[in-house]
């Protein structure tokens, strides 16, 4: 039964999860997911790495979805990230002038993934983070996993999440900078280096 | 050796046997699929082994996963709803309406978030470069939609009844028709993507993608009403499907900006 009683609320449970699999690419990836940052601005960084399987394939049909705080630690609310051209129905893309704080990027053919966005800023007790939602064939519910930036050891330190980690885990949760403002960060969905995911309670 | 239909149906009812002896035992209900459920093959390699790290949301109201993105009308097109409207002909198909509201956890609408849905079209064929089954392609069909929801959670789509597809997790594996649905909450905890059934299909028993969801309630979730009401005269057959989120949200006045 999929009409939802919501004054019985021992009816109201929640609608399960299930793979996007193979065919989204049509529908979800849009021109410009991964440029998230405005134009030029000074606080823009590149996230990217590998989207890898457990015998270490890049997955060629992942989904990345990036979600993250503006520089001062203020969340966006300002919408225009899938921006529509109302007389082709194609896409405009951004502005290039707001910051929405959020892109979708898929995977290409090894398995690589970035985004370039804007360097979060720290909210309540955490570190500064990017949160990241993962979306594959062959994965039936997504995985939350969280991109944090080296540079502040006092700030990952005191963060909850990296505080209750081992090192070995932890360190799959912060990217390596290779050059001023570019991060690496894989993502290990099985096996050895396995990435840390999340569950939300 | 080829794998058949049967070792799949011996592997998803042990599976849920398995599953009715935890719930038995005393473990929680599960809404969702394991992430490794070994019936569908493609979870094999790419579920982690080890379990996720639990983050008390309650705990930090400040976490940015409590928060969702912002979408608008500038994201979306008047027609993007209506899926039989993208090109200039009539796509071939049964016309189809589904319609319903989408809730959190606490049965409280979910209202101006962003609804994605993509599908095969009436011949079971995505129109996917990658996608080899040898269906027509339809030209005035492509099979993605947008909408936002209402001020009562409310979204409609019209569309073409999507046909079932052979795929190659098995010999002779076919999925059962369904339209994948991408969603948004008030926080970005309550993301989901899933699909949804038609009622009364004959292939739910043998697809591991929905034997995946091994609650037997849970898995009736999946699957719309056909709602005669949501039917337009001479147009559409209407179905009708509520879209629970789950994960931990803001509360409701802190939601309301």
């Amino acid at each position: 039964m999929t009409k939802i009683d919501t004054s019985r609320p021992e009816s109201v449970l929640p609608t399960p999860s299930h793979t996007v699999g193979p065919f989204y690419g049509y529908a979800l990836p849009f021109r410009g997911g991964e440029d998230i940052a405005p134009l030029g601005h000074p606080d823009t960084i590149t996230v990217h790495g590998y989207v890898y399987d457990g015998e270490g394939v890049g997955l060629p049909d992942a989904l990345v979805e990036v979600w993250g705080a503006d520089p001062e630690g203020n969340v966006p609310a300002v919408d225009g990230s899938i921006r529509r051209d109302p007389a082709s129905g194609g896409y405009v893309g951004r502005n290039g002038v707001e910051f929405t704080g959020w892109g979708r990027i898929q995977t290409d053919a090894d398995g690589h993934w970035y985004a370039r966005t804007l360097r979060p800023g720290a909210r309540g007790d955490s570190a500064p983070y990017l949160s990241v939602c993962v979306f594959a064939r062959g994965l039936l519910m997504h995985l939350f996993t969280r991109v944090y930036l080296p540079g502040d050891p006092a700030a990952l330190a005191a963060d909850p999440l990296l505080a209750g980690l081992d090192d070995a885990r932890r360190e799959t949760l912060v990217a390596r900078e290779e050059t001023a403002g570019t991060y690496r960060f894989d993502i290990r969905l099985q096996g050895e280096g396995e990435t840390v995911f999340l569950e939300f309670t | 050796m080829t794998l058949t239909q049967h070792d799949i149906d011996q592997e998803i009812a042990a599976e849920h046997a398995a599953y009715e002896k935890r719930v038995a035992d005393g473990a929680p209900v599960e809404h969702h699929p394991r992430r490794g459920y070994a019936p569908y093959r493609s979870s094999v390699l790419r579920h982690p082994k080890q379990p996720p790290v639990v983050v008390d949301a309650s705990r930090d109201p400040e976490l940015v996963e409590l928060h969702s993105p912002a979408f608008g009308h500038r994201d979306v097109t008047e027609i993007d709803n209506d899926l039989t409207r993208h090109h200039r002909g009539e796509p071939v198909g049964e016309r189809i309406t589904v319609s319903g509201r989408l809730l959190d956890r606490d049965g409280r609408p979910v209202r101006g978030q962003l609804i994605e849905i993509w599908q095969a079209n009436s011949a079971g064929r995505y129109a996917h470069q990658r996608e080899q089954h040898d269906a027509p392609l339809d030209p005035n069909f492509t099979g993605f939609g947008r909408t936002l929801t209402g001020a009562d959670g409310t979204y409609r789509f019209t569309t073409i009844q999507p046909g079932p597809y052979p795929w190659r997790n098995h010999d002779n594996a076919w999925r059962p028709a369904h339209i994948h649905f991408s969603l948004f909450g008030s926080a970005f905890t309550q993301r989901l993507v899933t699909q949804m059934y038609f009622p009364n299909d004959p292939l739910f028993p043998y697809d591991p993608i929905l034997q995946s969801v091994t609650d037997d309630a849970a898995r009736q979730r999946l699957i719309a009403t056909y709602d005669h009401n949501l039917s337009v005269p001479e147009f559409s057959l209407g179905y009708h499907w509520d879209i629970v989120l789950d994960g931990p949200a803001a509360t409701w006045i802190e939601e309301g900006r």
